[in-house]
């Protein structure tokens, strides 16, 4: 199995690979707060890039609102939480199927019916519109008021109930990078996976080949919604705090698409290195401007503009396949 | 909800429908050509609504007056990014187009967020609250020009593709890219002047919908999608479609908000797309999907 996975990689690159995962489980101990939380979001965000990968880089189709996911997940599982008490990891599995069935309604309403293309990725953002707006209207989560998840000063890191210091939401979300990242990898080696590129690549003739075209984009869409969820839980009950204004906003789902599309869609590494790359640089942005006494709202989304801007027009493959290719850690024919 | 109230929500909601109409007008117009889709379409009628309210605000003008200037500013706007930048982006995927505008609708959005600040700003003109009556019919004055002006701009524009060479030139490219290469029609050149026609009329629209709405940076996104689904609606590249779908999506909003509730009225524009979807994914005067 695990010698099926790795076939083809360069030993360097497990190597590499190995190092960073032991760099980011020791990494905590020498962070500060400031910087914890800077790693908190650089993981929440190649874990969703992760997620919507499966979607666009591997099955080729466009979401542009996978904020609805992640929205869906949190106030599920805070809810659950606020209303009867339900902790987050039981709440996890109402919060997946619920949003695994928005993901089929979507993909039912667009596959069915061949929407495809811009129609496909309009349909995404309407949806989460919709969902928004529908939210922002629910008074069992409280509406546009926001809802909000009992906060207390905890003696000790409780897990079962996502209660506790930053350091144990990082140590969640690192593992839940890690175990997409390897989800993925087998996803991608896997019959399935060799369909989805089959699609992505050109559809007709994945058709004409007798792949049911229909079934395997269903799966690509409920799969990474169900992953997406997980995330929103997290957010959820990090953030202790839910605005449908924030979690169902279409700059979020722009975020989400973000890192993936810096760091390379379609690759394994792309959504990691993108939410590095678009965090460090954020922060060391936002850190030169408080330095020149500037602090406006805005700065950091003009900045994200500006890079997928650059992106788009300079490196459109993203900057893992661009560096991967630099440093012989491209995966060899095989 | 007493019939004739029904009644002059049903009209004032045609009327913005309208001007909603001729804003769809601009994206129908730049997708049945350059075969591009606007994902910054919103955010550049922000920018035409902060022009108009900047020179409202500085020297007096009335909106409705500075409609030719500003709708000439953002045609030059449109034709720079088309031949500085979305030309380059054809032949590209579509996805990597599709990001190329998102990522100037983000840089749009918070550029005017740092200028103008996150407040609802808008335009006292001197009839704001003026109004006719015709039998039971009340009506604003605001929607009556805003309506009239986006007509007349519609009119103009259909001429202006019926009528003028130019106009055929460019409907031939969006016909045959291929057919219009070998005659020798510049594309590339044709393709920027469809581009700025196309923010011209969201330019325009932006203008006679300051009169009638608020605006903040964030409701550019918000514009975006209401575009998107009207052209649908209506049926992408057909040009009576998009008036047609302006109409319709104004009418529902109108109405959802007399019934529910002003602020959830945007959840009906989405049915309706995902009614046409589902029914008619070609659009109500579409023709058949390839």
């Amino acid at each position: 199995m695990i010698a099926r996975l790795t076939a083809g990689v360069p030993r360097r690159a497990l190597a590499l690979l190995g190092g960073l995962l032991a760099t980011f489980m020791l990494l905590p101990i020498f962070a500060g707060d400031y910087l914890l939380t800077v790693l908190i979001l650089i993981l929440y965000f190649a874990y969703l890039g992760q997620a919507w990968n499966i979607m666009m880089g591997f099955a080729g189709q466009l979401s542009l609102g996978h904020a609805l996911y992640a929205g869906l997940g949190a106030y599920t599982a805070a809810a659950l939480y606020v209303h009867f008490g339900i902790g987050p990891w039981i709440g996890l599995l109402a919060a997946i199927p619920i949003a695994a069935l928005a993901g089929a309604f979507v993909g039912f309403l667009a596959f069915r019916f061949r929407v495809a293309g811009v129609y496909f990725a309009i349909l995404t953002i309407a949806v989460a519109e919709f969902a928004r707006v529908g939210f922002d209207h629910l008074s069992w989560t409280r509406g546009s008021a926001g809802l909000f998840l009992p906060v207390a000063q905890y003696s000790h890191n409780d897990l079962w109930h996502m209660r506790g210091h930053p350091v144990m939401f990082y140590y969640i979300l690192l593992a839940a990078t890690a175990l997409a990242f390897i989800a993925c990898r087998v996803l991608l080696k896997s019959r399935i996976g060799y369909f989805w590129l089959a699609i992505r690549e050109d559809e007709e003739a994945a058709r004409s080949a007798g792949i049911d075209t229909f079934h395997y984009k269903m799966i690509a869409v409920i799969v990474s919604a169900s992953m997406t969820s997980f995330a929103g839980v997290i957010y959820a009950f990090y953030y202790n705090n839910l605005f449908p204004e924030q979690v169902f906003n279409i700059s979020h789902s722009i975020l989400i698409i973000l890192a993936p599309m810096v760091g390379g869609v379609g690759t394994l590494f792309g959504p990691i290195l993108g939410a590095f790359v678009l965090e460090f640089v954020a922060e060391a942005l936002r850190t030169v401007l408080e330095g020149f006494g500037i602090d406006l709202p805005g700065t950091n989304q003009l900045f994200f503009g500006i890079v997928l801007l650059l992106v788009v027009i300079a490196v459109p493959e993203g900057v893992w396949p661009w560096l991967a290719r630099r440093l012989g850690l491209a995966e060899g024919k095989t | 909800v007493q019939p004739d109230i029904f009644l002059n929500v049903a009209v004032g909601g045609i009327l913005t429908g309208l001007v909603y109409g001729l804003m769809a007008l601009g994206l129908s117009v730049i997708f049945g050509v350059v075969r591009v889709v606007n994902f910054a379409h919103g955010e550049m009628m922000t920018i035409a609504m902060y022009a108009a309210i900047t020179l409202f605000s500085a020297l007096h003008l009335d909106p409705l007056v500075m409609l030719m200037p500003i709708a000439a500013a953002l045609f030059v706007l449109g034709y720079l990014l088309q031949a500085g930048l979305i030309n380059a982006f054809i032949t590209r995927p579509e996805h990597s187009q599709f990001l190329l505008l998102i990522a100037i609708a983000i840089i749009i959005v918070n550029v005017l967020l740092i200028v103008f600040g996150p407040d609802a700003q808008n335009v006292q003109v001197p009839y704001a609250f003026d109004s006719f009556q015709l039998g039971p019919l009340i009506v604003d004055a605001t929607k009556i020009y805003a309506a009239s002006a986006a007509v007349v701009v519609a009119a103009a524009l259909f001429a202006f593709f019926r009528y003028t060479t130019l106009g055929t030139a460019i409907r031939a490219c969006a016909d045959n890219h291929t057919g219009a290469l070998v005659v020798g029609l510049d594309v590339n050149r044709l393709y920027a002047l469809t581009f700025g026609l196309g923010c011209a009329c969201v330019g325009a629209a932006g203008c006679m919908l300051l009169l009638i709405f608020d605006v903040t940076p964030a409701v550019g996104p918000a514009y975006t999608l209401l575009a998107f689904v009207i052209v649908i609606t209506g049926g992408m590249g057909s040009m009576p479609g998009a008036l047609l779908g302006g109409v319709l999506v104004g009418l529902t909003e109108a109405l959802a908000g007399l019934l529910f509730t002003p602020s959830a009225k945007s959840m009906f524009a989405f049915a309706i797309l995902v009614l046409v979807l589902l029914f008619r994914p070609q659009g109500i005067m579409g023709k058949r999907l390839t």
